[in-house]
């Protein structure tokens, strides 16, 4: 069968074999040179001068990784305002998302907002009611921390079962990138949250006025207010120039274009923590308030829209995980489906509710595989097979869908979305 | 001494009240603009202006903003959000998640309309006008009848049908005892096949990249019946082709135009219920109802004008209801059924052949 890669092993003959190949085609004018016409053929870069500073103030990626956007689904929302597209996590590496594929998701669009004319107010229970200029907020001492956001929804679409080819589609309602922002803590504080003061209303400025009703207590632990994202400004679509940042804590509470933050004694029940964003149950019941993201993982290479096309050796498995509760120690590996597991190989930085990056290096030799990640995180919990979720929370339930992912790769490398027994 | 150390005593408990003031960054906000952008509402009534509006009212506002996006009856058009109807289908297959058949809290429709309705034109409603829709929604989710009137007042008084379903994250007593255990890493099953396959669904978008599959696209997707943005809904797994009505129907039916009808008749279904089981609601029951006298069904109570029409021998033929369904209230001026009809003749034609296909 299939052996873990334990070293490189070139095939010098088939590198020869396709050398002489290509040097067929340059044997018209050198007609002794053997090799890649590559190599043997002066190329237009060789040669000639490249664009010079400035060409692109902004730096964007190369037009060769013009394919690695972010894309929707549009059969999923009658238009693209109230929508969502999906980060290209199978182009990625390392554990950081770059802005501009960091996926949105509006309910009313990306509200363009110039910051000079923005306020942050704070009132409710407090003992001062507060309006802050985006000049005040840079004032406040700040921290930076990595987290991950996942959307509530991610992998919804496959409750039922394998829907989506592409892990773009089945869990790329996630990215992940390092914020600067300030401690809601000490902006709180700033106002002086009376003792009774124990639920925040978290509003943004968009048309959809998005609102979450939080604890007092997460409010006071680890959430920023943060106009950084992976250095720079927040882009419009993440919410610029200032959002919520909730550890952890589903996608749809880190409010963006924020502007208001109310002091309560209880929750507020607003759309989006009781008509969405609840866990519709088999027996007719809906969990609310399922804040937490659990442990998650999903391979992102091989994957549908990254199948393996280099043919039988060396293959990088590799893949990203999760969890709202920590960090995560370990990753096991699955490629006959389940039968037997190993312990993929963590690496990069292991932070707090941030993505972990994994990899898992074989020797394929072009047998079929069913391959499948396991993520386990700090708390000790066990990321479950989706059937473990159904048999929980039965069918209905679109949100935290943390279930095991499958791919079915076939000989030629091709990968689906399936779920196996 | 002793009054040395009370003023001493009062100086700090106002420097301590006056500012948690550790940074002294930021301003009063004024009452105005506390005002201006507090607009929440809470399940205690915390927030409701002064104000009211009637079901009336709110037909006529709902039309004129909503209907384009949420149908003439809340029904939903396109993949646009179903508000009214769905009773009872929670635990169904097809969940139907509208205010009536989910929602907890009136507040949140009153909040929600508000804030961030119409679509496009948000906060732009008077508080009149919310209450007025507020209450056609309960009308359209048989919660009112056509008289009622909403108002700050009797806000507190609704309770909504499925409140009681909801429960409190409970994740860690019920999954996390079963999913804290050690995981197996060896021979943990005899075997494995693949039970389901994303490439029989085939719904994902062109383009999305990756290898050619053999036997991608099987059966066709049923996207289209997708519910609507908010949850990044589900496609149907396998169309759950409706069987049951094919098996029942006479012959004589066309079932092309039955199955066109059952799409059809999803802006009637707010009002009327057909099939096994069918009760009257807004509407009556209309399990049999073309060939049959107008008027007629047990237990609704009909506008004077359609007992009327029936005492004098009118009958639902193909014709009649073609006429009543393009145009009620020119039909029968005083029918109770508010409904601005179906334009499309094909339509109609689709409706009534539906309708056909459920026998008394």
């Amino acid at each position: 069968m299939i052996d873990q890669f334990k070293g490189m092993k070139p095939s010098r003959r088939a590198f020869l074999r396709g050398a002489a190949a290509a040097g067929v085609a340059v044997a018209g004018t050198k007609a002794a040179a053997e090799g890649e016409a590559q190599i043997l053929n002066k190329q237009p870069w060789n040669q000639a001068l490249g664009a010079g500073v400035d060409e692109s103030p902004y730096g964007m990626p190369s037009k060769f990784e013009a394919g690695v956007v972010r894309k929707n689904v549009p059969w999923l929302t009658a238009e693209s305002i109230s929508s969502i597209n999906f980060t290209p996590i199978h182009e990625l590496d390392g554990i950081i998302t770059p802005n501009g594929l960091c996926f949105e998701r509006h309910h009313g669009g990306a509200a363009e907002i110039d910051p000079a004319e923005h306020r942050i107010m704070i009132n409710g229970l407090v003992d001062r009611e507060l309006v802050f200029t985006m000049e005040d907020l840079m004032r406040f001492p700040r921290e930076n921390h990595v987290y991950f956001l996942e959307c509530a929804a991610n992998s919804g679409m496959e409750w039922r079962g394998a829907q989506l080819n592409g892990c773009q589609f089945t869990h790329g309602m996630i990215h992940n990138v390092m914020y600067t922002g300030v401690p809601l803590r000490l902006l709180l504080e700033e106002a002086g949250v009376k003792t009774e003061g124990k639920w925040l209303l978290a509003e943004g400025a968009d048309a959809s006025g998005m609102t979450r009703s939080i604890p007092m207590e997460k409010a006071l632990d680890d959430c920023l207010v943060a106009f950084k994202m992976n250095g720079e400004a927040l882009r419009a679509e993440q919410g610029y120039p200032v959002r919520l940042v909730v550890p952890g804590w589903e996608g749809n509470m880190w409010i963006k274009w924020l502007r208001r933050l109310e002091v309560g004694d209880q929750p507020w029940h607003h759309r989006e923590e009781t008509s969405k964003y609840t866990d519709l149950l088999g027996d007719g019941q809906a969990r609310r308030f399922t804040w937490e993201m659990d442990a998650k993982s999903v391979i992102t290479s091989p994957s549908p829209q990254k199948p393996i096309t280099h043919g039988k050796g060396p293959l990088v498995i590799t893949g990203l995980a999760w969890s709202g509760r920590g960090t995560i120690p370990r990753v096991d590996i699955t490629i006959d489906g389940g039968i037997n597991w190993m312990q993929a190989r963590m690496d990069g930085p292991s932070l707090d509710k941030s993505m972990h990056r994994f990899y898992y290096e074989i020797d394929w030799d072009g047998a079929p595989l069913l391959l499948q990640s396991r993520a386990h995180d700090s708390t000790g919990y066990v990321q479950p097979t989706k059937d473990q979720l159904r048999s929980v929370r039965g069918l209905n339930s679109i949100y935290h869908n943390n279930g095991i992912q499958t791919w079915a790769v076939n000989s030629d490398g091709v990968a689906e979305n399936v779920e196996i027994s | 001494m002793s009054k040395f150390l009370k003023v001493l005593t009062g100086a700090a408990l106002l420097t301590a009240s006056a500012a948690h003031a550790e940074f002294g960054l930021g301003r009063d906000a004024t009452p105005d603009e506390v005002a201006a952008w507090n607009i929440d509402i809470r399940p205690d009534g915390q927030g409701l202006p002064e104000g009211s509006g009637d079901v009336y009212t709110g037909e006529e506002l709902w039309l004129e903003n909503c209907s384009v996006c949420h149908g003439d009856f809340a029904e939903g058009a396109g993949r646009w959000p179903v508000l009214a109807g769905g009773f009872g289908s929670l635990k169904s297959d097809r969940p139907v998640k509208t205010i009536g058949s989910y929602w907890p809290y009136l507040s949140t429709v009153y909040d929600y309309v508000n804030r961030a309705m119409p679509f496009g034109n948000a906060q732009s409603l008077s508080a009149d006008d919310v209450y007025a829709l507020t209450a056609y929604l309960m009308y359209s989710n048989d919660l009112v009848d056509d008289e009622f009137e909403l108002s700050k007042e009797n806000f507190l008084e609704v309770q909504m049908p499925n409140e009681p379903n909801f429960i409190l994250d409970d994740r860690l007593e019920t999954e996390f005892p079963l999913f804290t255990v050690e995981a197996c890493m060896e021979g943990c099953k005899d075997s494995v096949e693949i039970t389901k396959r994303a490439a029989f669904i085939d719904v994902t978008p062109d383009g999305a990249g990756g290898g050619d599959l053999e036997g991608g696209g099987g059966a066709p997707a049923a996207a289209a019946e997708a519910p609507a943005a908010e949850e990044a809904p589900v496609a149907e797994q396998a169309p759950t082709a409706d069987g049951e009505v094919a098996a029942e129907a006479p012959a004589a039916l066309d079932m092309a135009l039955v199955a066109e009808g059952e799409g059809n008749f999803r802006q009637c279904k707010s009002c009327h219920q057909v099939g096994e089981g069918a009760k009257n609601r807004s509407g009556p029951v209309l399990n049999g109802v073309v060939g049959r006298t107008a008027g007629i069904v047990d237990g609704f109570r009909y506008s004077g004008d359609m007992t009327d029409a029936g005492a004098g021998g009118l009958v639902w033929t193909q014709e009649e209801l073609t006429s009543f369904l393009a145009d009620p209230k020119a039909y029968m001026p005083g029918t109770k059924m508010t409904f601005r009809g179906v334009r499309d003749e094909a339509d109609i034609a689709g409706i009534i052949e539906y309708l056909k296909s459920f026998p008394e």
